[in-house]
């Protein structure tokens, strides 16, 4: 077996605030292979997007990578200095924002924008760059590149720019993508556009793909496995139909079962009560009994991450489905 | 469900909706001159006809640009139609004055998308929740704390939380606390605009679930605005669907979900992604959603409409019946 | 099965005012600022009290005790720490009284012309159309304009004396107010929270008093912060040229024009210390400023 795309191995990031440590991301370990797709899902403050920002260096202080691996192809991106993850970024591992925005310099053209993001990385003439920019532009289904490439980032539609944004990370055919929630802001129809160009890429390019998102029924069309973040930690791991058909961790059943379309209609949705924990005052064991259905005694000790078959790991003392670990 | 003969709580007839950028001096001056300066017109909602019957729960639905969250303005009376007339249980609040129309105003109340715009920041959750009924006379002076009270508990909020600044809570809190509010002035509808998007899944599935308590304890109705159709198959009767400022479908939940009509609802519900679908494959709506200030003509939807006829370019559809309750705007069903 | 729900580990009622406090106590500088602008304003407050002499008590004065050097012992036996300047009176004094003219045309000034600033502004951007447009051209007309020509044309024409000078200073100042408020309430003026207060068929002037304005108000605290040292170094700068206070009651810019000519002379210090009062009061006011504007500005962006 190849060595996977990236491997993330007891990644930490905590950020210093006025009110204590926030242990943003504690202790994540996850893989994507070639040509794979990972969902990660988790809620607003499960830390998805620190792991995704952790990974491409792009953590500002007061937040800071403390411990751990992010192992790309075998590299430890977190022992990088800047000007060697520079090469990488945009190169050979691309990130793609939740708002455009931050892809996009609103004062410049987007030719202009594209073409400087070629050069930055391959010694190639303007006019062969101009090439690519129309080229990967095309690719992601914008009409008459040649014109539209002359105008202005807000001359376009959110769609569109996200689609410029997601041009401009496959210009260098990166071997790894993270996208962080890129469709969360767009119409279902637009959506639609922009999944359908995320799976040409890994399907035709081998790219791996990090999906980076709160909703499930995206995540359950188009990735392979999904891993589930609760709280800065990993909180069940597996292939997306054994995961979503078969959850372990009491937090992920939660998670499908709030979903509308698991409920029968109008009946109550099944909630899961409370609120997330404050991260400045998580509790001592694991971060989710408080909330649990099925919290025991053991829960106050913090839950070991068990693999309980091959390729498919939860962090809890009482899954479902299977019972406590022999 | 009501009788036939009982006026819809809501009737809208006709309702359009047009925000103009107003020309300033010197265009005003180069259309003297002769140039062709033309005014900038978004019609937001066109044309739209709607009831919604007493207790029912009507689902909009719509992407950007649709009009829904406009015509859920108009029904909340926040913003008034540029044509058109909004009933109110058959009668048009246009044309009662004074204190009446105040009290017309309150039985229809609005919660918002955004749980930080939504909530004074300077205001204490008491008197977030307190100043209106107690400004319109609803509630006296004596019994506004347990009253306050009262409503936060029915929200699901813990009442001795009132002393509070809504940035000390969390969004679904503050959502709780926009609901307390509307409730407060004892409404008998409620039009919902987005009000559980910015929420997390679990916050969102106890918030929808606090509306459909509501509904049931309070007899509500709801005009539930969204773009989210799974949580709209879920909570509604019926559902209409916007595009471009027109309704191009309308129908009882189950009929829109197993039958749609409309090319645009078709194609909405095949890209919308499920959680039963695994590893599907992505195909999208070809083209993009038209800007507002340049709709195409005739039907808005032809140039991304599979199915187009020449007809289709040049006239607009009309909202038809084509199966008892079922309503839809499409040339094709004229086909036969 | 409780559906209400426990609250967050926030311990205690955190009011706006007191979440602020804390923000701004996070610089050093700006707490220094505010301290010695403080010591500043309870010098000027009790001026009568803590000066060593009233220099416009003209029985109090010898001309024998004129340009003393500072630390030099007067006729009367008195120390004058600063020095005295030609007409004998204390440095030190003369200083005291003169912060108490120069902070009070500069507050006054300033609080007057936010007042109208404000309340213009605020009708700019909730009437819209031509009135928006009338009251933005004044205020373009206004700021076109170099402060202190504007000024000194509105003397010409009024007279000197504290309150012209006042009045000066309001017409030349309220149109940063305007400004800045009709911003800032244009953009509240669009949130949920007031279509809220519609929807809740409250009348349109408690939204605006009770609603708006309360929102609108941190920008126009930065600016006045800022005005209020604009306006003393104004009145300072009017002083100077002689076309400001009386000379019965100087204030710091009428001191140290008084002492100019001696400047080259060698008797600084009848200019240099009431420059040094003026440079401290000005600098510790944009001190609070700046981190008054760093602080809300963010907290506006939620």
């Amino acid at each position: 077996m190849t060595a996977p795309t990236l491997e993330l191995r007891d990644l930490r990031t905590h950020f210093a605030t006025r009110g204590g440590v926030v242990k943003a991301v504690d202790g994540v370990s996850l893989r994507v292979d070639r040509g794979q797709v990972l969902g990660l899902v988790g809620e607003s403050g499960s830390g998805k997007s620190v792991t995704g920002f952790s990974i491409l260096g792009l953590v500002d202080p007061p937040g800071q990578v403390v411990g751990g691996q992010v192992l790309f192809q075998g590299q430890d991106l977190a022992r990088l200095d800047e000007e060697a993850m520079r090469h990488l970024r945009g190169n050979r591992i691309a990130m793609i924002f939740q708002d455009p925005m931050m892809t996009l310099n609103p004062v410049l053209r987007i030719d202009t924008q594209m073409i400087e993001t070629v050069l930055a990385h391959a010694p190639v003439s303007r006019e062969e760059a101009r090439q690519r920019a129309r080229d990967a532009l095309g690719q992601v289904g914008i009409a008459a590149p040649e014109e539209r490439m002359r105008a202005y980032p807000h001359q376009f539609s959110g769609g569109m720019r996200q689609r410029v944004a997601i041009a401009i990370a496959l210009l260098h055919k990166p071997d790894l993508i993270v996208a962080d929630e890129p469709t969360t802001a767009l119409d279902v129809t637009i959506q639609g556009q922009i999944l359908a160009e995320a799976q040409k890429l890994c399907a035709e390019h081998g790219t791996a793909l990090i999906w980076i998102t709160h909703d499930l029924s995206v995540v359950a069309g188009l990735a392979d496995r999904i891993a589930v973040m609760y709280a800065g930690r990993v909180v069940e791991e597996g292939p997306v139909e054994a995961v979503l058909d078969a959850p372990l961790h009491p937090y992920t059943v939660g998670l499908i079962g709030s979903v509308p379309s698991r409920n029968r209609r109008g009946a109550p949705l099944n909630q899961i009560p409370g609120m997330t924990p404050s991260m400045l005052n998580l509790p001592a064991g694991c971060a989710f009994a408080a909330r649990c259905p099925r919290a025991a005694p053991g829960c106050s000790e913090p839950p070991p991450f068990v693999e309980f078959r091959p390729g498919r790991s939860a962090r809890c003392i009482h899954p479902h489905a299977e019972g406590p670990p022999a | 469900m009501s009788a036939a003969a009982e006026a819809p709580i809501v009737e809208v007839r006709g309702v359009s909706r047009r925000f103009e950028k107003k020309l300033d001096f010197v265009a005003r001056l180069a259309r003297r001159a002769g140039l062709p300066v033309r005014k900038e017109v978004v019609h937001a909602v066109d044309g739209v006809d709607l009831a919604i019957q007493r207790g029912e729960v009507v689902g909009l639905v719509g992407e950007s640009g649709c009009g829904k969250s406009t015509l859920g303005r108009m029904v909340a009376g926040i913003l008034p139609p540029s044509e058109g007339t909004i009933l109110r249980q058959g009668c048009d609040l246009r044309s009662l004055g004074g204190s009446e129309a105040r009290l017309a105003k309150l039985r229809t109340q609005m919660i918002f998308q955004d749980p930080y715009a939504s909530l004074n920041p300077r205001r204490k959750v008491a008197e977030i929740v307190g100043e209106a009924p107690l400004y319109h006379g609803l509630v006296r002076r004596a019994d506004l704390a347990d009253y306050v009270d009262e409503q936060l508990r029915r929200a699901g909020l813990d009442p001795t939380l009132k002393g509070r600044y809504p940035h000390q809570f969390s969004g679904g809190q503050r959502q709780r606390i926009g609901i307390a509010r509307a409730l407060a002035v004892q409404p008998d509808m409620l039009v919902c605009d987005e009000a559980v998007a910015a929420l997390d899944v679990s916050i969102q599935a106890q918030i929808l679930n606090l509306f459909m308590k509501l509904r049931r304890e309070l007899d509500l109705t709801y005009l539930f605005i969204s773009h989210d159709l799974g949580v709209v198959e879920h909570l509604s009767d019926r559902v209409v669907i916007m595009y471009l400022g027109r309704v191009v479908e309308a129908a009882p939940s189950e009929e829109v979900f197993a039958r749609p009509n409309h090319p645009y609802t078709q194609a909405l519900l095949a890209e919308v992604p499920r959680i039963e679908n695994r590893k599907r494959h992505f195909a999208g709506v070809q083209g993009e959603i038209p800007s507002p200030l340049n709709p195409p003509g005739g039907c808005h939807f032809h140039p991304r409409c599979p199915y187009a006829l020449a007809r289709c370019k040049v006239e607009r559809p009309v909202l038809r019946e084509i199966a008892p309750g079922h309503r839809s705007a499409c040339h094709l069903n004229e086909a036969t | 099965m409780s559906a209400v729900l426990r609250p967050s580990a926030a311990p205690q009622v955190e009011t706006p005012l007191r979440r602020f406090a804390s923000q701004f106590a996070e610089s050093r500088l700006a707490l220094f600022g505010l301290a010695v602008f403080v010591v500043i304003v309870l010098a000027a407050l009790f001026a009568p009290w803590i000066a060593p002499q009233n220099p416009y008590d003209l029985a109090q004065l010898d001309i024998m005790d004129g340009r003393l050097p500072p630390g030099s012992v007067g006729a009367s036996g008195m120390v004058h720490w600063l020095g005295t300047d030609d007409q004998g009176r204390d440095m030190l004094s003369g200083i005291l009284y003169g912060l108490r003219i120069s902070l009070m045309v500069g507050a006054g000034s300033a609080l007057v012309a936010a007042l109208v600033g404000a309340s213009l502004g605020m009708l700019a951007a909730y009437a819209g159309g031509r009135t928006d447009t009338l009251i933005m051209r004044l205020v373009d007309l206004q700021l076109s304009f170099p402060a202190i020509l504007a000024a000194l044309m509105i003397l010409a024409f009024l007279g000197k004396g504290i309150l012209n000078v006042v009045i000066a200073l309001v017409v030349v100042e309220w149109a940063y107010y305007a400004r800045t408020v009709r911003g800032s309430a244009l953009v509240e003026r669009r949130r949920e929270y007031i279509e809220a207060a519609q929807c809740l068929a409250l009348p349109t002037g408690r939204i605006i008093f009770r609603h708006l304005l309360p929102n609108v108000l941190p920008p126009l605290i930065v600016v006045g912060t800022m005005q209020v040292a604009r306006a003393i170094a104004l009145e300072a700068t009017l002083s100077f040229l002689g076309l400001g206070v009386p000379i019965t009651e100087p204030s710091l810019g009428l001191l140290i024009a008084n002492g100019y000519e001696y400047m080259l002379s060698g008797k600084y210090w009848i200019s240099f210390y009431p420059g040094i009062a003026l440079l401290l009061t000005i600098v510790s006011i944009n001190l609070v400023g700046d981190q008054l504007r760093d602080v809300i500005n963010p907290r506006l962006q939620k």
